[in-house]
């Protein structure tokens, strides 16, 4: 139990008129980069919604570090969410000030290295910057704690090419040797060099994991093309 | 140097040819200290276990050494690595031959055209 950082346990997650997932048994080992990918409304947020408590199951388990989500759970899971939470009215500084009361693993020193290297003034507001900005200090808040988990809702999806090399960059020099991340993404080429696993998940079905090499090894091709393969419309 | 890394083959294993062509070209020059995983696997921009496992796999064949305390290094042995050099050098002659072969010239053909071509370069 104590390997394994995420675990799902026949986990099932029902909403009127929809099986979002269907008995999923899923463990994530510590100290890995694992991709969640799947296709539109494949049961990617579900999941993730699931793990950091604002869902609860309809059956079966999910487990952080063997624990189900809440207050203690929250501790240590650094959560990135696919919609912004955050006032608009905030400048950064409150913003990491806020973060800083609010987390005691956070390290406000590494936000502002990050801040400076995205040449994002701490004074500006939210709501003055552009939708791609708004990403950065988002992520860069949530990397900026010390966690052992870090879920990562579509953490690229809304950058330039040049900055989502620094945010993978960021995800690969800032995680320690036991943390984890999970992220979920589209955006697979640019990822799989960063992965150590993947997991499909399809219909609210794992549908395959493995490793990246294993898969290149097997298949002769990329994860993308796997992906493109098995989930051709 | 820049890495270079294919998306239909396994990472690990480009990783090691491409360390390999370091050390032999004298990027990472014998007994050398190399940088960290974490520093590599960011430069490659490639996950740290990835990196790890390629440098595993380079300590196992003799060309890297781990010092318990004070991190990785390139071994010493000249030897070794001109060995490496020279297998290197025989893949990429095979290929090439196997290339030319495909092309419709035999053996004398591609040497003789080989002198040619050198010849004419220098």
């Amino acid at each position: 139990m104590s390997d394994s950082i995420l675990e799902c346990r026949s986990l099932v997650k029902y909403f009127p008129g929809c099986l979002a997932l269907n008995s999923v048994n899923l463990s994530v080992p510590k100290g890995r980069i694992v991709g969640l990918l799947g296709p539109n409304g494949s049961g990617k947020s579900t999941l993730i919604k699931l793990a950091n408590g604002l869902l609860t199951p309809s059956s079966g388990q999910i487990l952080i570090n063997g624990m189900e989500p809440g207050i203690e759970t929250k501790k240590i899971v650094s959560y990135l969410p696919e919609r912004t939470y955050l006032n608009d009215w905030m400048s950064v500084r409150t913003m990491i000030d806020f973060f800083g009361d609010f987390y005691q693993n956070f390290n406000k020193s590494k936000a502002y290295d990050m801040l400076q290297r995205l040449h994002i003034n701490p004074v500006d507001r939210l709501k003055t910057m552009s939708k791609g900005t708004k990403e950065k200090v988002q992520l860069i808040l949530v990397m900026s704690r010390e966690a052992e988990l870090y879920i990562l809702d579509e953490p690229i999806g809304g950058v330039d090419p040049a900055t989502r090399d620094y945010i993978l960059d960021t995800i690969i020099s800032n995680y320690s040797e036991n943390a984890t991340v999970l992220l979920s993404t589209h955006l697979i080429t640019d990822v799989e060099k960063i992965l150590d696993e993947v997991i499909f998940i399809n219909m609210g079905n794992i549908v395959l994991t493995s490793t990246v090499d294993e898969i290149r090894e097997k298949e002769g091709k990329s994860v993308d093309a796997l992906f493109r393969e098995v989930f051709k419309c | 140097m820049a890495w270079d890394l294919k998306s239909d083959r396994p990472i690990y294993a480009q990783l090691v040819e491409q360390i390999q062509l370091m050390v032999v070209s004298g990027i990472y020059a014998a007994g050398s200290k190399l940088p960290s995983v974490r520093d590599m696997a960011a430069e490659a921009a490639v996950n740290p276990n990835t990196m790890q496992r390629a440098l595993s796999q380079l300590e196992g064949d003799g060309l890297l050494y781990s010092q318990r305390t004070s991190g990785r290094y390139v071994t010493e042995d000249v030897q070794k690595i001109m060995q490496i050099k020279n297998n290197l050098a025989a893949d990429l002659i095979q290929d090439f031959l196997e290339k030319m072969n495909r092309l419709g010239f035999d053996r004398e053909q591609t040497i003789d055209l080989l002198n040619h071509v050198t010849k004419e370069e220098g």
